[in-house]
């Protein structure tokens, strides 16, 4: 009997397991079937390399060059402000602080992942957004760079935690061995500690990079929305998910439109896939 | 066993004729997103005062609420817009004869912050200033700054009807489309209060919206006719250039709950709510 009970759960756990994967290729067969009908009216080529969006004219521009130029633009953006921050962040986490300061910064940064992102957005939108118009005397503050800064703080949370972790496997040898030969705190930190971590702090980045590409409501907020491909940081950019976002309202299912949205949803996916995998080898690299 | 098969189906029949019976009792709307919350606004109303009919209102644009009337699974299509002939000669296909009713007004308003010296366009500039062939201000007699062009997402029914009268000039074949740079906002009260923050920014919405922050400016068909504001008088006799109608739709010429509810949006009491969810009434 108890035999039998082991074995029912053992099953039911494997059906779980399945059924995530089940459940990921049935999205991923929907999107393609959906997806890919927009190429029998666009080629692959002016999809992705047209310069023009307007989705709704007679006949419909569909280039969504300046959307993926825009989401990797503002992805980069965050990138370059969250990376630093978020790394240091979790060195001093890690080796340097006391431990009731760790508490507090520990509990301060799962709080700060636990923000939905449109309470973000509508913060950047009445606080940031006026704040870049004034410092860089723009036409108007609804840019990639407020974007920017806040999915930093988006992409934060992960990369510290995962960040952190990885400072923690490292082998307490190292650092004794370091501290041994005379090396100071932060030599031992910058020249043993980070290169012994750099594959899991890659990953940490990668997975926060992932978080950003895919963050939609806070950037529709205030990226501004304008379907141009950036010069500079300091103008407003469309991202691949705000596009979605804006747009599945009104277009009519089964409709070029439409179908170009699901492609949309090819191209994010497949993007955040490449991220993930890129990840994950880094993990698996390290072990 | 005979007996008691022969009672249930005499309940089922009962029950399913008077469930047909109360089908007759509800009507179902569709149509325009812009206007959802009028039509949801009389229907409210209007069953309050008739507690035994149903009237249910959906959005999901003019097109859509159309095209479910032609396909017979509507009995009133709201639309922003005059429904065009190929629909008609569809609907006509199907035994199906679109009858029009105009029931309210909606006038565009163009919006500029209150300290922008420009308070005056014409329909060819504000052309000019959408699709970026204007960029400062200093063209239009304002300050040495760049225009930041406000427009709504594709998905509103405002932004294409704004692109087809203003931007195309109602011409067919115009290829005319938004500005590149122009921002894309997700809401009316986004632009107003992007508007309200922004000296250099022009942007367009119902003029339900106008608030002290933002200033409406006069518009005029071309430069020999006169400036307009947007008014609800200037809508009504039509001197203001933005203007359009609001529509509803239904099979031939209405009967029963559907007449009693068209008629309702047209009494002083629907008029008044037409003009509470800030539409200009026709009456």
């Amino acid at each position: 009997m108890r035999k039998f009970k082991e074995f029912i759960i053992e099953k039911l756990i494997l059906l779980c397991g399945l059924a995530s994967i089940f459940f990921v290729a049935l999205i991923f067969l929907f999107l393609l079937k959906e997806g890919l009908a927009v190429f029998k009216t666009v080629g692959l080529f002016s999809f992705l390399g047209g310069k023009s969006w307007y989705p709704i004219s007679e006949p419909p521009h569909l280039g969504i060059l300046p959307l993926i130029l825009g989401s990797l633009w503002v992805t980069l953006g965050a990138a370059i402000i969250s990376v630093p921050i978020g790394v240091a962040c979790a060195v001093y986490i890690a080796e340097i602080s006391p431990g009731k300061i760790k508490e507090v910064l520990k509990a301060g940064i799962e709080l700060l992942a636990a923000i939905p992102s449109v309470v973000l957005g509508f913060i950047g939108m009445v606080t940031l957004v006026p704040l870049v118009k004034s410092i860089f005397h723009l036409p108007t503050g609804l840019t990639a760079l407020s974007g920017s800064i806040m999915l930093a703080f988006m992409a934060m949370p992960t990369i510290v935690s995962i960040a952190e972790d990885a400072l923690y496997s490292v082998p307490k040898i190292y650092k004794e061995g370091a501290l041994a030969l005379g090396a100071t705190h932060w030599q031992t930190i910058w020249r043993v500690i980070l290169p012994a971590a750099s594959k899991g702090i890659l990953a940490a980045v990668m997975l926060g990079i992932g978080r950003v590409i895919g963050e939609t409501m806070a950037v529709m907020m205030i990226t501004g929305n304008a379907a141009v491909i950036p010069q500079s940081i300091l103008v407003p950019v469309r991202t691949l998910t705000a596009t979605i976002a804006a747009e599945m309202g009104e277009a009519v299912v089964g409709g070029e439109h439409y179908f170009a949205l699901f492609a949309i949803g090819i191209i994010l996916f497949v993007i955040s896939f490449i991220i993930n995998v890129t990840a994950d080898l880094f993990l698996h690299k390290r072990q | 066993m005979f007996r008691r098969i022969l009672f249930i189906i005499t309940v089922l029949a009962l029950a399913t004729s008077a469930l047909a019976a109360k089908q007759k009792n509800s009507i179902q709307i569709k149509g325009s997103d812009t206007m959802v919350n009028l039509g949801q606004a009389w229907a409210e109303r209007y069953m309050e005062e008739n507690p035994d009919s149903f009237v249910a209102v959906t959005g999901g644009g003019s097109g859509t609420g159309l095209s479910s009337l032609i396909s017979g699974t509507c009995d009133i299509a709201m639309s922003s817009r005059n429904i065009k002939e190929k629909e008609i000669a569809l609907a006509q296909k199907k035994g199906i004869n679109p009858y029009e009713i105009k029931v309210a007004l909606d006038g565009l308003a163009v919006v500029v912050h209150p300290a922008n010296p420009v308070s005056k366009l014409t329909v060819d500039q504000l052309a000019g200033i959408f699709t970026g062939r204007i960029s400062n201000w200093k063209d239009l007699g304002g300050k040495d700054e760049k225009i930041v062009v406000l427009s709504r997402e594709v998905n509103s029914g405002t932004h294409v009807y704004f692109k087809e009268h203003v931007l195309r000039k109602n011409d067919p074949n115009s290829q005319e489309e938004f500005a590149h740079g122009a921002l894309m906002l997700s809401s009316s009260q986004a632009i107003a209060d992007e508007v309200a923050g922004n000296t250099s920014a022009i942007g367009y919405y119902g003029m339900g919206y106008i608030s002290a922050k933002q200033k409406p400016v006069f518009i005029a068909q071309d430069e020999k006719s006169e400036y307009e504001a947007p008014t609800i008088e200037n809508v009504v006799n039509g001197k203001y250039p933005i203007s359009r109608p609001l529509f509803l739709y239904t099979n031939g010429q209405p009967q029963e709950l559907v007449k009693k509810f068209s008629d309702f949006c047209l009494s002083k009491e629907g008029q008044e709510i037409v003009l509470k969810t800030d539409f200009v009434p026709v009456k």
